[in-house]
């Protein structure tokens, strides 16, 4: 039921998956949409904190992710060729990798003259050092092409899903949205 | 008749003098003491018309040469590293060096050539240069006070002045909206030179 078996995702998975992906969307548009926002705008203040507050949520489910990925066993990869095997490895690897870097470079951006990450009045992370301008921009810039990056990948990732349901017509996708009852 | 000759060989004797020091006395070359943080590029602007924000440039260079005898005949010129702006806020700061504001990629320095200096008093002189911000170059004039100079205890000849203007953020090509209160930011300069 909450643990993964050699055929079907449990619930900690299915959970940790979907929960991440109403985030990296939610965050991505708000992200897009925040940083164009006027001065005088209502939101100008408010959306940075919740993208913030919700990016470190994102970043403790992801860490417990991968590290539910590294402990327990993953269903077995259903595809023909090992080539889509490898390249299925490949992508999820490196979708924790993009979910890593997102974070890092979001805290670096908040954090680069040496202040606190906070929102809403509480402190998220604190401060551990400062960098210097043009390695602050890099992290910004850094930051939101790692968020296409993202989104890209994880819009094959998508795609590879509906062709095993749709064109191959096996429980890849469906096995990650229920659990099939015994 | 004998005073005559001595006094007109001291003439030449100065003459050589200054001759030799490459016309020192007359006008003389000072590094502003950015290295020993003697030198200060300020700026204050108001927000929302509620108060007033301050920040600086950390980075910057300049020297200035300054003829005692003919203040008009000074010179001044700066050159400042757009992105070193601090208003002590690393998310305000990235802010302002992004495309609404300085676009530091594009336009990395800031310099000021001065074109004319006018005395105006004791202390005081209108320094008028060619202000080049985010590429555009436009006509800026300081009130310039002097502060004082002499020797310092460490060997060096030093000589100080403040001055002030102001900008409109528009007239650079700034025109992200911070309302009609914050169109125009108030510039303070307190530099320190040595002598060269």
């Amino acid at each position: 039921m909450f643990i993964n078996t050699e055929t079907q995702y449990g619930v900690v998975s299915i959970v940790l998956h979907w929960l991440s992906f109403l985030l990296v969307a939610a965050l991505f548009g708000v992200g897009l949409y925040m940083v164009d926002l006027t001065y005088y705008d209502p939101l100008y203040h408010e959306l940075p904190q919740w993208h913030k507050l919700f990016g470190v949520v994102l970043a403790v489910l992801s860490l417990a992710r991968i590290l539910w990925r590294i402990l327990s066993r993953s269903p077995t990869i259903l595809a023909a060729a090992g080539w889509q095997v490898a390249a299925a490895r490949s992508v999820h690897w490196a979708l924790y990798l993009l979910l890593l870097l997102l974070p890092l470079t979001g805290y670096l951006i908040s954090t680069a003259e040496g202040s606190d990450l906070s929102a809403f009045g509480w402190t998220l992370l604190p401060g551990l050092f400062e960098l210097s301008p043009a390695l602050a921009d890099w992290a910004g810039s850094l930051h939101l092409w790692t968020a296409w990056g993202l989104i890209g990948l994880a819009t094959v990732h998508a795609l590879a899903a509906f062709k095993h349901h749709f064109v191959d017509r096996d429980s890849t996708l469906i096995r990650m949205v229920y659990i099939k009852g015994q | 008749m004998k005073r005559n000759v001595r006094s007109s060989l001291g003439l030449v004797v100065v003459g050589f003098a200054l001759l030799t020091s490459g016309m020192a006395q007359a006008a003389e070359t000072y590094k502003m003491d950015t290295e020993g943080s003697h030198a200060f590029i300020q700026f204050k602007i108001q927000h929302l018309g509620f108060s007033w924000l301050l920040g600086r440039f950390n980075t910057f260079d300049g020297e200035f040469v300054l003829d005692q005898k003919n203040i008009e005949n000074s010179k001044v010129k700066v050159t400042i590293d757009v992105a070193s702006v601090d208003s002590n806020h690393g998310e305000r700061d990235k802010h302002l060096r992004g495309k609404d504001f300085f676009e530091v990629e594009k336009y990395p320095e800031a310099t000021f050539v001065s074109t004319r200096v006018e005395k105006t008093g004791e202390k005081t002189a209108k320094i008028t240069g060619d202000f080049t911000l985010k590429g555009v170059t436009k006509p800026v004039t300081l009130d310039a006070e002097y502060i004082g100079g002499g020797k310092d205890p460490w060997g060096g000849y030093r000589q100080g002045f403040e001055a002030t203007t102001q900008l409109k953020l528009k007239d650079f090509g700034i025109d992200y909206n911070l309302g009609p209160a914050s169109e125009v930011v108030d510039i303070y300069i307190s530099v320190e030179g040595i002598r060269q």
